[in-house]
């Protein structure tokens, strides 16, 4: 009896990803809920710029990779032109928030009927550390080497809370994957996001809190209790839209 | 079906609907606007989409996600606009993606002014984008060309893989002439294998993507596509020669200041001052060749153009040193009066 198998929605190639980063942890589960979702056939992914950007490479289905902070643009050009393909995004916090953020926006503002895993991990991963929109007040990077002062960099952004404002906006939860109880409701949010877009009721995106223990210049251990100790009271965990009326709204 | 009489900047929605595309995304930008709003009430009516994107690098990545589904797609601007849009038009490039652009120009730099202009030909053929790169730049002069050009873009673009631009100018832009729609044959399109649309467990799954992160990978790569440009050059330059054959003074001119040279011919013509006109409608790929033996033949160059002088250079370059070349040009938005350019033909033909 199989109690443990590789996702078919992932490909045989080996992640490149550092030690103790979550990033292989999350495309596992994406991959998990497009096996069970069966939509692998009609799933198109769209790869960032950053750590991930060999997302294409990882993921079974038709990929796309998209310019520095557009992947929520080629995702809606994916999607009007095949309404019938499930479609997401894969984005971290500088692609996302910093670059990206009138794409990101403007598809909550429009409704579009995609679905977006957005990686905070406070920090730019591939570029080597440097400050990210998400870079908490106080955290060093190798651009804010004294702390991240607000009165000069200003402040982080909440990404859930402001996408959540947004009328067509179907479901919008942040998860963390610090913990194993955390890991499987991350899924469960995948999923349910994944679920909202094939149900046609509008954007959905996923904020998974995420280590970098590389540029924070951690051990992964370390690095997923600074989750737990500095992000999650940052950034808190839950749910803030969901218009299907199946999850406690915060 | 019979001619109409169209402004150019909606004859571009009609070409385009003739052409199958169904997907538009674009922003507004003065003098063009009329492609989308034209796109904005035809597009429902067979079935189509005309999105009006947060902005010009939107709307580009728009195009770029529905042409990776195998669609045929439009974008259009003006040259701001098209500032905007080079950081999407270089991943489409890199990524072998077809799609038609269109840049009814204005002029410039910065946000420059709204009357015709040629100002954004170094633009369109030398740097749309970064990284080493061309794509296919067709350049009207009528309205009926407008037409053809636009349907024939979407045809260059699935054969070879590469967006294709319409360069035309405000003047065309909103000029109305004759049109008939069916005057032009369709050409033979590939099947596109490669297309991100879901594999529906039929095959492998397609990556639609420019990085090659190996230096020797990415050489091999951009080689093969200037193997592709190589043929394109070989053949798909199109050009218009009118009374070359014994032409003195050659004028090389293209769109909207082709026009206005070939009224100017005519009347040099009609003084005795032995001058022709060489227009070229593919302005990248460049009529080379055909300039290079024009230059055995005629004893001196004209380039003229809405500009401070950009294609002059494609032409010096074309009759390698052989003949002389000038340029007579406007820019900021003015254009040229026939006079203008006879008076500069009559000044040439004197020291003949």
């Amino acid at each position: 009896m199989i109690v443990f198998d590789k996702p078919h929605a992932l490909t045989e190639m080996p992640f490149h990803y550092c030690p103790g980063c979550t990033h292989g942890i999350v495309h596992r589960l994406v991959a998990e809920v497009i096996d069970e979702l069966g939509c692998e056939g009609r799933t198109v992914g769209i790869a960032p710029v950053g750590c991930s950007v060999f997302a294409y490479n990882y993921f079974n289905c038709d990929m796309i990779e998209a310019p520095h902070g557009r992947a929520p643009a080629v995702a809606t050009g994916v999607k009007r032109a095949c309404p019938e393909n499930v479609v997401f995004t894969y984005q971290g916090d500088g692609d996302l928030a910093a670059i990206g953020t009138a794409e990101t926006v403007h598809v909550g503002a429009r409704g579009e009927n995609i679905t977006i895993i957005f990686i905070n991990n406070a920090i730019y991963g591939m570029t080597g550390g440097q400050m990210a929109p998400t870079t908490l007040p106080g955290q060093v990077s190798t651009t804010t080497p004294y702390g991240r002062d607000v009165k000069i960099q200003g402040n982080p952004i909440r990404v859930c809370e402001m996408l959540s404002t947004l009328s067509g906006t179907a479901y919008a939860e942040r998860v963390a994957v610090d913990c194993v109880k955390n890991i499987k409701n991350a899924k469960k949010a995948i999923k349910k996001a994944f679920e909202t877009q094939i149900k046609g009721l509008g954007f959905s995106i996923v904020e998974v809190l995420s280590s970098c223990p590389t540029n924070w210049g951690k051990t992964p251990e370390q690095a997923l209790e600074w989750i737990r100790t500095d992000m999650i009271p940052y950034y808190p965990l839950g749910v803030y839209k969901d218009t299907t009326g199946e999850k406690e709204v915060k | 079906m019979s001619k109409v009489l169209m402004k150019g900047n909606e004859v571009i929605a009609e070409a385009a609907i003739k052409a199958g595309c169904r997907l538009y995304f674009g922003y507004p930008i003065t003098p063009q606007t009329e492609i989308s709003e034209t796109l904005a009430k035809r597009m429902p009516k067979v079935g189509g989409l005309c999105m009006q994107a947060e902005s010009e690098i939107a709307a580009i990545n728009m195009v770029l996600g529905a042409s990776s589904t195998g669609k045929r797609v439009l974008t259009s601007s003006s040259s701001p606009g098209l500032s905007l849009k080079s950081e999407g038009i270089s991943y489409i490039v890199g990524s072998d993606l077809p799609c038609v652009i269109v840049n009814v120009q204005r002029g410039g730099p910065g946000l420059g002014g709204i009357q015709p202009s040629q100002a954004d030909y170094f633009q369109a053929t030398r740097a749309l984008g970064h990284g080493d790169m061309h794509i296919i730049v067709l350049a009207p002069a009528s309205i009926q060309e407008i037409g053809d050009l636009t349907q024939e873009a979407f045809d260059l673009a699935d054969i070879y893989r590469t967006p294709v631009m319409i360069l035309a100018d405000g003047a065309l832009g909103q000029m109305m002439e004759p049109i008939d729609f069916d005057a032009r044959t369709p050409r033979e399109i590939p099947e596109k294998t490669w297309v991100a649309s879901g594999h529906h467990n039929k095959r492998a799954h397609n990556i639609i993507n420019s990085l090659y992160i190996q230096p020797e990978d990415l050489e091999k790569n951009i080689i093969s596509r200037f193997e592709r440009y190589k043929n394109i050059e070989n053949t798909e330059v199109k050009y218009e020669s009118f009374m070359t054959d014994d032409a003195d003074i050659v004028i090389v001119s293209f769109g909207i200041a082709s026009r206005i040279s070939k009224s100017a011919i005519i009347k040099a013509r009609a003084a005795g001052i032995k001058a022709g006109l060489l227009r070229p409608i593919t302005v990248w790929p460049f009529p080379a060749k055909k300039l290079r033996s024009l230059a055995d033949t005629a004893k001196t160059f004209l380039s003229v153009e809405l500009n401070m002088g950009q294609m002059v250079s494609d032409v010096k370059l074309a009759v390698e040193c052989k003949k002389p070349v000038e340029f007579y040009g406007r820019t900021g938005g003015m254009i040229p009066s026939v006079d203008e350019i006879f008076g500069k033909l009559s000044e040439m033909s004197k020291s003949l």
